[in-house]
């Protein structure tokens, strides 16, 4: 896009990018309440409304449920919001985050991804937002603070276009991604102007000239009209208006994604591939640099948006390899081949496609434990096993003390 | 931005004198489904109207939210909105800073808007109470938290709330072969706790809807004095309570006539006791035995006549050795002990 302006470079951690992002989206209003990783986008909010860069009502709540109602109710009445939270905390304001989605209220909020207490443990883990997978919110897992600031803007455009109305919850890795620098591009405010439209709430505007009645009893009347309606605002989401978003953002902003809904890294002539969502991709991608010096053919899908879930794309890309191992930052309890979440997923999302290739789920990294290069290189070599019809376990802990 | 942040205006009500001078409109009509006699239901028809059109009203789960709000034939002609059952702090909170920040920025009209967020008792003096506790310390913005107090959580099929009176039949507190009062605790002082710990709140009272035109002026001066406000009304409920819905009004009138249910008001910081409560205060009337009032409930039924004293024992304490019936609770004697000076 032809613009007078530039953009500007800052070294600012993840968290900082998405509150960045909350002042180029003019949001009204915002909630707080500390839980780390989370709280680190708060204290930048903060700053930014204590030296006047944001104009917004910031409500320091008295916990995570009232911190989400609260905002659930603004956006109601046609404020533009944003709060967010990290594992229990996020786990706290369970209920407020079941019914945003069924209020059409699009929230976007940040997981800082935290362990779920007990015993206390601060790092990473996805299983915090991977509990509103069922719920209609829109979840995104971001790899880069470049990637948190725009997909944050996106995420607004995506969750308030009138097709949608769902919330958007912007998945970061705790500490990996919140905590850690890096340079990002800072576009100017008139190219977001033009990327996201004011948040316009029409009839459904909470506000004595629109008197309506929002979230009225319904029971089994209309119960499953209404679901059925969430769930029309999530498909159109994954086919029109994520991928109109994607292809705007690039045209104002330059910057393209590619596929939104995935990455792929050096797939093209991959035999095998692994599969994962967020920080994950340093360490991977540094193993199969060194694995294909060795002749080693690994690829890496990086998973952007687990909801909605682009089963026909991935499905279409990953049916071509040898073999597929998807790691899972997370773990579901007797689980299907006792996988995690994600692995569950993406056979499911490969069962109808012709070609299957074996699915296997690797367990790593729980609780903000490294992912570490040697741990890539035994995955892989576990898929190259299963590739040649060799039979290897379903899901297998990796990095664990034995 | 200015350091010192300002309110908006709020609208300025006047004070209702007399029944014929209120507002004939109505702001909750037909359509609900509420029990016959159901106080509560009346609550909210003159909390609305006392409000007029330019209002918002949010309620939190319970027989309010369950019993008006039908899909396709909701009672509100207002915009209404549910939230959750400890929310109604949350709900008004968020809707207030809404409207404060669209209007700033000239995103709406700028006109002032009431915002009224009512709760249960169950959700206002348990669960919710962090929420209202918190949205009363900020005074930037204005609504009010109405609390409509059944004594019960009505809307499960009448359990024990925080609030149920001592020794209340409920259906988690039946009476039993081995225990015959399975609830002994004692109500809450929601409204007292309130007012005493938020110094920013800047109106805090107890209404019963007995006394209708006494309720909608609490309900004007709440809204039009600005900033987050607190009312707590006490509503007999004929399921709950087990009685003849006619009887509803006058069991309002018996609890403040026996002094089971104190009225008052903390404007601005000045405490205030008036209607009939004013009057047993100042001696002008008697204070009925609440005998009268108990006998008159099947959830007492079960009462024995030493339940009955100690009941009574427990009101004469609120009224004989508290600072101010009904409103703080600590004894007299310490003021006596140590005389201001
Ligand atoms: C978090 C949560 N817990 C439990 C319930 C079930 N529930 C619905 S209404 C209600 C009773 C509310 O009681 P109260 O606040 O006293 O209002 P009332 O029904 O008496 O009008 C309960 C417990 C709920 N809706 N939400
Ligand atoms: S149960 Fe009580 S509060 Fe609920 S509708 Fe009936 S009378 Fe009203």
């Amino acid at each position: 896009m032809e613009q007078a302006q530039k953009e500007k470079e800052a070294l600012i951690s993840g968290s900082e990018a998405i509150a960045v992002a909350c002042k180029l989206a003019d949001v009204d209003v915002i909630t707080a309440y500390p839980i780390r990783p989370y709280d680190t986008v708060m204290q930048y909010v903060a700053k930014l409304v204590a030296n006047g860069e944001l104009d917004c009502e910031f409500i320091v709540a008295e916990s995570e449920h009232s911190q989400f109602e609260i905002v659930k109710h603004a956006s109601a009445a046609g404020a533009r919001v944003f709060c967010g939270s990290s594992g229990v905390g996020w786990m706290y304001a369970f209920e407020a985050l079941t019914v945003t989605p069924a209020l059409r209220i699009p929230l976007v909020a940040m997981v800082g991804n935290r362990a779920l207490d007990d015993p206390g443990a601060f790092g990473v883990e996805h299983n915090d937002a991977l509990a509103v997978r069922d719920l209609g919110w829109l979840l995104v897992w971001v790899d880069t603070a470049q990637e948190a600031l725009d997909t944050a803007l996106i995420a607004y455009r995506v969750a308030e276009d009138r097709r949608v109305f769902l919330p958007c919850a912007i998945a970061c890795d705790g500490a990996f991604l919140t905590h850690s620098q890096a340079l990002v591009k800072i576009p100017p405010q008139e190219w977001v102007k033009a990327f996201l439209p004011p948040y316009n709430r029409g009839d459904l505007l909470l506000h004595p000239d629109n008197p309506i009645t929002v979230a009225p009893q319904v029971n089994e009347d209309w119960l499953m009209e209404l679901r059925k309606h969430n769930d029309e605002a999530m498909k159109r989401a994954k086919t029109v208006v994520i991928p109109e978003a994607y292809r705007e953002f690039e045209r104002i902003f330059n910057r393209s994604y590619g596929n939104p809904f995935f990455e792929e890294y050096q797939t093209d002539d991959a035999d095998v591939v692994l599969v994962g969502m967020g920080t994950l991709s340093m360490p991977v991608k540094v193993a199969i640099r060194q694995m294909r010096r060795e002749g080693k053919k690994v690829g890496f899908v990086r998973l952007r948006w687990f909801r909605p879930f682009p089963a026909e794309e991935l499905a279409e890309v990953l049916g071509r390899y040898r073999a597929v191992g998807v790691i899972d930052r997370d773990y579901s309890f007797g689980a299907p081949h006792v996988s995690g979440v994600v692995a569950t997923e993406v056979r499911a999302a490969l069962y109808p496609h012709p070609s299957r290739p074996p699915v296997l789920g690797f367990i790593c990294g729980l609780g903000g434990r490294e992912v570490t290069v040697p741990d890539v290189r035994r995955m892989s070599d576990l898929l190259f096993e299963a590739a040649a019809g060799r039979a290897v376990p379903l899901t297998t802990w990796v990095g664990i003390r034995e | 931005m200015d350091a010192v942040e300002t309110a908006l205006p709020t609208q300025q009500l006047e004070q209702i004198k007399g029944v014929k001078k209120a507002p004939l409109e109505e702001y909750f009509t037909s359509g609900h489904r509420t029990c016959q006699g159901c106080e509560s239901a009346l609550v909210m028809k003159l909390m609305v109207k006392a409000a007029g059109p330019r209002t918002i009203v949010l309620g939190s789960t319970g027989c309010m939210y369950v019993a008006n709000t039908t899909y396709y034939s909701t009672s509100w002609v207002v915009p209404w909105m549910h939230t959750q059952l400890g929310s109604s702090g949350s709900a008004g909170l968020g809707t207030a800073a809404a409207l404060r920040v669209l209007m700033r920025k000239g995103k709406i009209k700028e006109e002032p808007i009431n915002v009224i967020a009512f709760c249960g008792d169950g959700g206002g003096a348990d669960m919710g109470l962090s929420a209202i506790s918190a949205a009363l310390t900020h005074p930037q913005y204005n609504f009010l938290i109405l609390l409509y107090d059944n004594e019960s959580y009505a809307n499960t099929d009448i359990q024990l709330s925080g609030l149920t009176p001592y020794g209340a039949h409920t259906t988690f507190s039946p009476p039993g072969k081995m225990k015959r009062l399975l609830h002994t605790r004692w109500k809450k002082n929601v409204a007292g706790m309130l007012a005493a710990g938020h110094p920013e709140c800047r109106y805090v009272a107890t209404v019963c809807a007995s006394y209708a035109v006494d309720f909608m002026n609490r309900v004007r001066k709440a809204l039009s004095i600005g900033g987050p406000t607190f009312i707590h009304s006490l509503d007999p409920c004929p399921k709950g309570w087990d009685y003849d819905p006619m009887l509803s009004h006058e069991l309002g009138e018996l609890a403040v006539e026996t002094g089971v249910w104190p009225l008052y008001e903390v404007e601005n910081g000045v405490l205030k006791l008036y209607g009939r409560t004013k009057a047993i205060a100042e001696k002008r009337a008697r204070r009925k035995p609440v005998r009268e009032y108990l006998i008159r409930q099947g959830r007492f039924a079960h009462f024995t006549d030493d339940d009955i004293d100690y009941f009574q024992a427990k009101v004469d304490e609120m009224w004989e050795k508290w600072l101010i019936p009904g409103v703080i609770p600590f004894r007299k004697e310490l003021e006596q002990d140590r005389p201001p000076v």
